[in-house]
């Protein structure tokens, strides 16, 4: 009995063990800086989790996930930040927000629903498209929401930065967090919805067929990763402390696609595994242009570099690993052929 | 009324820009089901083969400082050989791909010359001075037309002339046509996918490089993003009209520069900030009411 429920879990405990050695590593030996990176590289699991829910299971590519986590960011900063500034900064607030600061449980928690709400009714217009189109209209989504908030100075200061929020996102924090997200991207991938979702990912005709709705089946996965999305926004914004709109544009999309498809974009496992190696590899990138010493030299790569790489890297995955280092598929059982006898035997008996 | 052709002259102007970047998205899509994000990057190159590499703001010319027919060709070949390479390097290998990966692969192409272009010029904007003859107003009737709109609207109409010409009469100009309707049939009838594609990457380099002159001539500016803007309204622009109907992506532009330059004349002061919202909400609108975009090609079904 127990042994089923860990093996059905295994998905998610297989990936979550190893990350707490590392969170429980950083924490114990790592300095401030390595702490800091590996705290990053779990709010970026949380995104690229947020990601996968709709992406993997839909195998629709969206560009506008983002947009979400700027909602929900912007929400919490509303509830949370600054009570002395606001009137006067983000005069255009309604007064409840205004002239109040909230706790930051409620307020982290009514932002990430508010960015699933958010997505829901996008996706009411967005998901009755299909193919292509539903990408490209993501996309159109992701600058319709950039333009307004970066516009929209008495509410969202425009294109300026909002600082002062307060900061509490600790490695373990996020690391609970990451944890949430992946057990609900695997609820959701093993429930029926999910496997109806993924139906329509190999094959929409024939799923169609089945008698399965794409549009409802899309449009719960899209609010959904919203929620997660969400999630990702307000950890991004309590461990940074300051947010700003352009944080959540282009670069941000690119970077976590990029994580998303070298991991494996088809798998929940692909989603954290491209977070951890891309995560890596920009760090190391991005201390080598800072400068670092060898042998008593200081050597130092030139900035821009590490987008360079990053590019090349998602190119190379795309042109000889097309389905990412996972190619698609969950951690296995790591004992499944012992596992097998002893059900046999338990069978003969 | 004066002030309202101004509009239009003005609208003409920029929609004629988008709809020379929304031909070159649009041919390549058609041939290969591929959104090329990096045509913006094209022309961008384009544009910094003005100058010198260096740091300073106001660089030294490279291929500016040639007289202006050498000055064309050289930008011009700049782009085509960027578009080959990219062609070559990073999409032949894909080919066969989902469209969705397709795009994924284009937007690290793009990121990929972005970078790139910034190590070897900086991040900074530059200023160029350019085209400054262009830059006087011309008087007709009372109203005063920038000489860089005039060339911009005369420059694209001939080549929409010369387009439609090559692609209705020469021999590659119907081999792509066939390939852009049905490319397992064209090559099973003869047609070189290679040959087609490199052309219509070819071609697509060549579009950036008119793009990235009339943009350098209107702005004397510099930027490593000045290309995005234009290749994301272009990219709409293609969609609104019709996936893979070249018809279609100018007209797309046309209507995409028109509703935009519209939309800040006669928006309320308040909501002029969000003009471009109201350009993207277009975009939405027209694929709820025509998925197909407004002129529907064989190229926007989707293939089984």
């Amino acid at each position: 009995m127990v042994l089923r429920l860990l093996k059905q879990a295994w998905p998610v405990l297989g990936l979550l063990l190893p990350l707490a050695v590392i969170v429980l590593l950083a924490d114990q030996f790592g300095s401030i800086s390595v702490e800091r990176s590996v705290t990053e590289a779990l709010i970026k699991i949380v995104t690229v989790v947020g990601l996968y829910i709709f992406i993997g299971n839909s195998g629709v590519v969206s560009f506008g996930h983002v947009s979400f986590m700027a909602i929900a960011a912007y929400a919490t900063a509303w509830q949370t930040c600054c009570s002395a500034l606001k009137p006067i900064t983000m005069s255009g607030l309604p007064d409840f927000l205004r002239s109040h600061t909230y706790p930051v449980l409620p307020a982290g928690i009514s932002a990430a629903i508010l960015a699933s709400i958010a997505a829901f009714v996008f996706g009411l217009i967005l998901m009755r498209l299909s193919g292509i189109a539903a990408s490209i209209s993501t996309l159109a989504a992701l600058f319709i929401l950039n333009v307004v908030y970066s516009n929209w100075d008495k509410v969202t200061m425009g294109t300026a930065s909002i600082v002062g929020l307060p900061t509490y996102v600790t490695p373990w924090l996020a690391f609970a967090v990451a944890g949430l997200a992946m057990v609900i991207a695997y609820l959701f991938q093993i429930s029926s919805w999910g496997l109806a979702l993924r139906a329509t990912r190999e094959d929409e005709v024939a799923a169609r067929a089945s008698g399965i709705s794409v549009y409802w089946m899309r449009l719960a996965a899209f609010t959904l990763s919203g929620l997660v999305m969400g999630m990702a926004g307000v950890l991004h914004a309590h461990f940074l402390g300051t947010i700003s709109v352009d944080t959540f544009f282009l670069s941000l999309t690119f970077i976590t696609l990029t994580m998303l498809v070298v991991g494996g974009m088809r798998s929940l496992s692909g989603a954290v595994l491209g977070v951890v190696v891309i995560s890596f590899v920009t760090d190391i990138l991005r201390r080598m242009e800072s400068g670092v010493s060898v042998s008593g030299q200081e050597i130092a790569i030139p900035a821009g570099s590490q987008e360079v790489v990053l590019a090349v890297v998602m190119l190379l995955v795309l042109i000889f690993r097309r389905d990412g280092l996972t190619k698609g598929r969950e951690f296995a059982w790591p004992f499944a052929r012992r596992q097998s006898i002893s059900e046999t035997k338990h069978g003969d008996a | 009324m004066l002030n309202f052709i101004q509009v239009l002259f003005d609208a003409a102007a920029l929609g004629s820009l988008y709809a020379l970047v929304a031909l070159a998205i649009g041919l390549v899509f058609g041939i290969m089901r591929l959104i090329n994000f990096a045509q913006g990057d094209y022309l961008t190159i384009g544009a910094y083969a003005l100058v010198v590499p260096t740091a300073s703001v106001t660089p030294p010319l490279l291929f500016g400082a040639l007289p202006w027919p050498l000055m064309v060709a050289g930008v011009l070949a700049t782009c085509i050989i960027v578009a080959l390479l990219t062609e070559r390097i990073a999409f032949r290998p894909l080919r066969n791909a989902n469209p969705a990966t397709l795009l994924i692969s284009s937007f690290a192409v793009s990121y990929f010359l972005q970078h790139a272009l910034m190590l070897v010029h900086t991040g900074r904007p530059k200023s160029i001075a350019m085209g400054s003859s262009l830059a006087q107003a011309i008087d007709i009737f009372g109203v005063r037309i920038p000489g860089v709109q005039l060339v911009t609207m005369t420059v694209t109409v001939s080549l929409l002339i010369g387009f439609v010409i090559l692609l209705k009469k020469t021999a590659i100009g119907i081999q792509m046509r066939a390939a852009a309707e049905n490319f397992q049939m064209a090559r099973l009838l003869g047609v070189r996918a290679n040959k087609v594609i490199a052309f219509g990457f070819a071609l697509s380099g060549f579009l950036a490089g008119i793009v990235s002159l009339l943009l350098v001539a209107q702005t004397g500016t510099l930027d490593i993003k000045m290309g995005i803007m234009p290749v994301i309204f272009a990219f709409f622009a293609t969609v609104i009209g019709g996936m893979g109907s070249l018809a279609g992506a100018a007209l797309g532009g046309f209507l995409v520069g028109v509703t935009s330059v519209l939309l800040q004349a006669y928006l309320p002061p308040d909501l002029r900030a969000f003009r471009d919202a109201g350009v993207f909400a277009l975009v939405i609108l027209v694929l709820l009411v025509r998925p197909k975009g407004l002129i529907p090609s064989s190229a926007s079904r989707e293939r089984v």
